[in-house]
This record gives C-alpha cells, structure tokens and sequence, in this order.
C-alpha cells in the first residue's frame, strides 16, 4: 500500500479541550491524538458531545478552552487566512449529505475545485466524474441531491469532501440512516481511501459494527461524567478495557436488563 | 371497610380494605386509553388513612379488558405507594400490565430532567426578552459589518461567488416578480385615482387627479409598493432558503471548505435585489400612471391622451429619480433583513419559518422607517 508514511507521527492533537455552550459544559478536558494514517473513532451514546467535537474540530463552534493542533501548528489560535489554508486540507461530510441542493453532484463537487484550484473546465468536469465513479455514482453527475436516495447523497457528499484530495477527512455519523448493506460498502470505502490516499480519517459514530470494521484508535466519551472515559483500539477495548460504561456500550449482547437497572 | 367506587365511562375501580392493613384494589370494566372520570383523588384518601395500610394488592377477575389506561393509573398507584414505603403486590396484575410495568421502571428517571415548567412573571417576561434584544442588535450590527466588508472585498474583485447564481436570483427577484408588481401597481393607481376623484369632482378639478396620481405615485407609492411586495416575496424566500441550507448544515460545509458564505449566498442575492428594485419601481410607476388613466377615461372622461399629457406636465426627472434612488435602498434593506434573518436561523423546521416572518417583518419596518428619513432628506433638499 503506497503513501502510508511513519504511522507514529501526531496529525491532530487535542489539547485539554473543554467544550461549553455558555454555562453548560459539553465535555472537560479532551486529551488525544491522533496519527497520520489512523481511522480514528469518536464514539459514545447518542447526545454525549461526539458531533460538538467534531464541529470543534473544524471550527464551527470555538473551544471554551483548551486547544486544537493539526501538524503541531495551532488551529485553534490561527489567523482567519491560516484557517482557511488549513481547513483547504480537510474534507468534511456531514450527518445529514449537507449536498448544496441548488446544484448537480458534478456542480457540487466542482465548486471547490473552481475555487481553489487553476484546472480547467474540462478538467473540472474529468475529476468530478472521476470522485463521482470512486463513490460508485458515476452517471449521476447531473442529478440534484434531492433526486438521489439518502444512501446516495452521503455518497456524494464524500465525493465532494475528497474533492481537494483531503489529507485530513471528518465524517459525522456516515452510517446514520443506512442500511447494513450501504453501511459495509461505506466502511469500505473508507478503509479504502486512508490505505490509497494516505489520508488521516476522524469518524463520529456509535455504530458498533462499523467501530469495530475501520477503526484502528479511538476515543469514548462519556456522557454522564462529561469526560473522556478510554482511548485505545476498540477491539482492545472491548476485550480488555474493564471501565463499566465503555463494556456496555461495545458489548450490547452480554448486556441484560437487569444490569442496565442496577448500574442505572 | 373503606370502599369508593368511581364510575367512568365503563373502568371501575373500588378499594377496599381489609382488617390485616391490606388495601385491595379492585380493577375492573373496560380500560381503554381514555381514563375519564377516574381520578387519583381516592388514592392519596386511602393511601392516607390512619393507620396507613401496610401494601396494597390488587384484583382484576372483573377486568375485561385494557390498555395504556390501566397501566397509567397503576404506575401512579405504586408511585404513590413508594413515596409512603406501602409495599405493593402485584401478582393480581394480568402478566402484560407487569410487564409494561417493568418496563417504564426500567430505566429510573433521570435526575434533573423534569422540568418545572412555570410561567414567567410579565415583568421577568419583559426583561428577559429585552435582554435578549441587546444581543440581537450586536448580532444584526455584526452581520451588516460583515456584509459591507464583504462588499468591500467585491469592489477589489476579491469576492467569489458564481455567476450563475446572480443570475438566478435576478430573474427570481426581477423577472418573476413583473407579474405581481403589475397587478398591485395597476390596483394602487386606480384606488389613489377613484379617492381623488370623488374629492376633486365637487370642485369641477377632475383633471388634477393625473397629477395626484403622476406625482403620488413616482414619488412615494411606486418604490413604497414594490418595496413591501418585494418583502414579502423575496426577502421571505431568501430568509427561507438561508435558513433551511442552515438547517441542513449546508452554510456550514460551505465555511468548512473555505468558501464564505457571506460572499457565496448573500453577495448575489443583495446584489440582484439592488439591481433590480429601481427598475420594478419604473415599470410600478407606469403600471399606476396607467391604472389612474383608466379611471380618469372611464369615471371622469378624460382622454387618456390629455390624461398622459397632464401627468407629463406635473412630474418632474427629480420625483423619478428620487423614487428610484429610493427603491434601491429599499431594495438592499429588503434583501439584508431577508439574508440577515436566514442566518440567524436556528436548526429546526419551525425556526425557517420563525426566520420567514422576521425577515418580512424586518423588511417591512425598515422599509417604513428609511420612507420617514427619505422624506425628512427630501424636504431639506428641496426635491
């Protein structure tokens, strides 16, 4: 596999993040790193701040405290125009497409590549349809989001995210609201791109079958104490990791009722 | 031996209690969903009795049939019970109510989720919401910072949006809008037309009503009406647009992607708006004008030729050009309550249509007040 540079090196860190929407404290003290070539996983129960984060990450809410680096450079105390140079390196798909609606797939794709790009039309045009094939959407270029199904549209959202060929791709809950099916194909997909771009991948998600399919670390967080509770490979986790929550939550099957009414 | 039966439409239910401090419920009848006429005032009677009964057990042979009504009123029974510690019995329950049962208590209830919803004093009311005004006004003010800087940006060709989108907007803002701006003009033109001539015909002066009409309407009512009209139509679809690409996280992939969206979303449709305004406000003027001569040939008999010619002879380039230079302003206030409103929507369905109705409502008072120093302005220039 090409492109897979020294796996040891820290792509993001985190730095005793502390995420807060006025007085109300999301989650404290987010520690974490991850490394260049990971799929890293964000996951913990439905509500607990794993979205916040990720919306943290790329600079759509600011840190209470604390800090984001990308490369040991600081995202969170950049100038507006090392922002904007850094978040040119990332590519996000959100949880529900978030497709531009007034425009075709190919227009979606092409409107960061006309922007920051000095290709030409036809070119624009070769390499929409290009990410439109890798996402299994080729001759669909020029369909509206809205004519497409919901599996589909998360599709090419990340063709679109994988425009600017991302070293750095975000993805919020890609699995939510698809089938099994479409669920392994995306998983796929993203194994996929990290081993053949060579891109570092940060997922929110708490699907089960999907942490245990691509990730590789991950973070829990824990809603009830507003902390990270365990970071490691999920797999290890669940085999070794004795923390009460972070059991419960990768081993849904050993989990009775009766548990689930004694721990509360 | 305490009983108190309760007739509902057909769910009875009786306690009695027995000498051994055991109350039994009697469940019986049919227990649908509606629980009418049962109340939990007989509960807290018995469970209050002195001495208090020592558990509660219950008797369903009566019971025919049920449903979310019974098992309501049963976990309000053992609610009660557990706040005064009487041991419950639930073996006379049928299996399925037990179930459900176990079910609802499952999961305790979480701590502090209950709300206590209590309304508001009218003074804590008033202060609340003023309060929150101070923060709507600096975010209003930083966002028409941001939009003059991203005008600014556009002056030295530094803004980026499409062109295509221009375009779009300007045939959704001028264009598509002739038809209704036609309609309404031509409507105003013959209401100032018909109320001037009832009051000019007693004073034989039939033929002033193309000046009342001519000079009315370039000067106030032509950039007036288009204005209001294009608030509710336009600055409502650009609130309703940007606020539903808010909702679907569509303003944020833009920003994330590096891509303004000050520059991207709101640049084209105020530019296409400002564009646009003055010339709906012409073609307004002569739909009046011509709304007025058709009352003046028809009510009063004045050709429209004399009726065209009088107006010529009252308007002048200066109410023309004021009534343009007005509907531009118009127009950049429409389109900035409308985007301005879009963005600060929040991230539901019901706050598009919340931010829907500010932006009309925004439009509609700016519109009203910048008419107020438009005319202060005027009257000092002596147009």
């Amino acid at each position: 596999m090409p492109a897979r540079t020294d796996t040891s090196e820290a792509r993001i860190e985190v730095r005793d993040l502390t995420m807060a929407f006025g007085d109300f404290v999301v989650m404290r003290d987010l520690n974490f790193t991850v490394r260049r070539g990971d799929i890293f996983v964000v996951m913990g129960g439905s509500g607990c701040g794993k979205s916040t984060l990720l919306r943290h990450m790329i600079g759509l809410l600011e840190p209470a405290h604390g800090e984001i680096l990308y490369e040991g450079l600081s995202f969170t105390r950049a100038s507006t125009e090392e922002r904007q140079r850094m978040l040119r390196r990332f590519g996000v798909t959100y949880q529900s497409g978030a497709l531009w609606s007034s425009m075709t797939l190919a227009e979606n794709i092409a409107l960061p590549l006309a922007e920051f790009t000095d290709l030409s039309e036809w070119e624009i045009r070769a390499i929409a349809r290009l990410k439109l094939g890798l996402v299994g959407l080729k001759g669909f270029e020029d369909y509206y989001p809205s004519q497409i199904s919901g599996g589909m549209q998360k599709r090419a959202a990340l063709a679109r995210a994988m425009a600017l060929d991302p070293d750095v791709l975000f993805f919020d809950e890609p699995s939510a609201g698809l089938d099994p099916i479409s669920t392994r194909l995306l998983n796929q997909l993203i194994i996929e791109l990290r081993d053949s771009l060579g891109a570092t991948i940060m997922v929110v998600t708490h699907d089960l079958a999907s942490i245990f399919m691509i990730a590789n670390n991950s973070v829990f967080l824990d809603g009830i104490s507003r902390r990270m509770i365990a970071q490691g490979d999920p797999r290890e986790l669940r085999d070794h990791c004795d923390i009460p929550a972070v059991q419960k939550f990768l081993h849904p099957d050993l989990e009775s009722r009766a548990e689930a009414r004694a721990d509360g | 031996m305490v009983s108190s039966p309760i007739s509902a439409a057909s769910a009875r239910v009786s306690f009695s209690r027995t000498t051994d401090a055991t109350v039994t419920v009697r469940l019986a009848g049919e227990w649908s969903l509606h629980l009418t006429g049962v109340s939990d005032e007989p509960i807290e009677r018995i469970l209050d009795t002195v001495p208090p009964p020592a558990r509660i057990r219950f008797d369903t042979s009566a019971l025919r049939e049920w449903g979310s009504g019974l098992v309501a009123y049963v976990e309000i029974l053992i609610e009660a019970c557990d706040v005064r510690s009487i041991a419950v019995d639930r073996g006379g329950l049928p299996d399925g109510v037990r179930r459900l049962l176990d079910l609802a208590r499952a999961v305790p209830e979480t701590e502090g989720a209950r709300r206590n919803v209590q309304h508001p004093k009218i003074l804590e009311r008033v202060g609340t919401v003023s309060i929150g005004y101070e923060q709507s006004v600096a975010d209003s003010l930083n966002f028409i910072g941001e939009v003059i800087l991203a005008f600014g940006r556009m002056m030295r060709g530094q803004a980026r949006f499409r062109s295509s989108d221009l375009m779009l907007a300007i045939q959704q803002c001028g264009a598509d809008a002739l038809g209704i701006v036609a309609l309404i003009s031509y409507l105003v033109g013959i209401i100032l037309a018909f109320m001037g001539a009832i009051q000019l015909r007693q004073f034989g002066a039939q033929i002033y009503v193309a000046d009342l009409v001519g000079v009315g309407v370039t000067r106030e009512m032509g950039a007036m009406m288009t204005a209001i009209i294009m608030a509710g139509r336009t600055g409502a679809a650009f609130a309703a647009a940007l606020g539903t690409m808010k909702v679907t996280e569509e303003i944020d992939a833009l920003s994330t992607m590096g891509i303004s969206p000050l520059e991207f979303l709101v640049l084209p449709r105020m530019i296409a708006l400002i564009l646009m305004m003055p010339l709906l406000c012409l073609y307004s003027d002569l739909i009046a004008i011509f709304g007025g001569a058709t009352i003046g040939s028809l009510m009063l008999g004045i050709s429209l030729t004399v009726y065209l010619h009088e107006t010529a002879r009252s308007i002048t380039a200066g109410y023309i050009i004021g009534g343009l230079v007005k509907a531009t302003v118009y127009g950049a206030l429409v389109a900035l309550s409308g985007c301005m409103r879009g963005f600060q929507c929040g991230s539901s369905s019901s706050a598009v249509g919340e931010a829907t109705t500010a932006a009309v409502a925004t439009g509609i008072v700016l519109i009203v007040v910048a008419c107020g120093i438009f005319a202060f302005v005027y009257h000092a220039l002596g147009i």
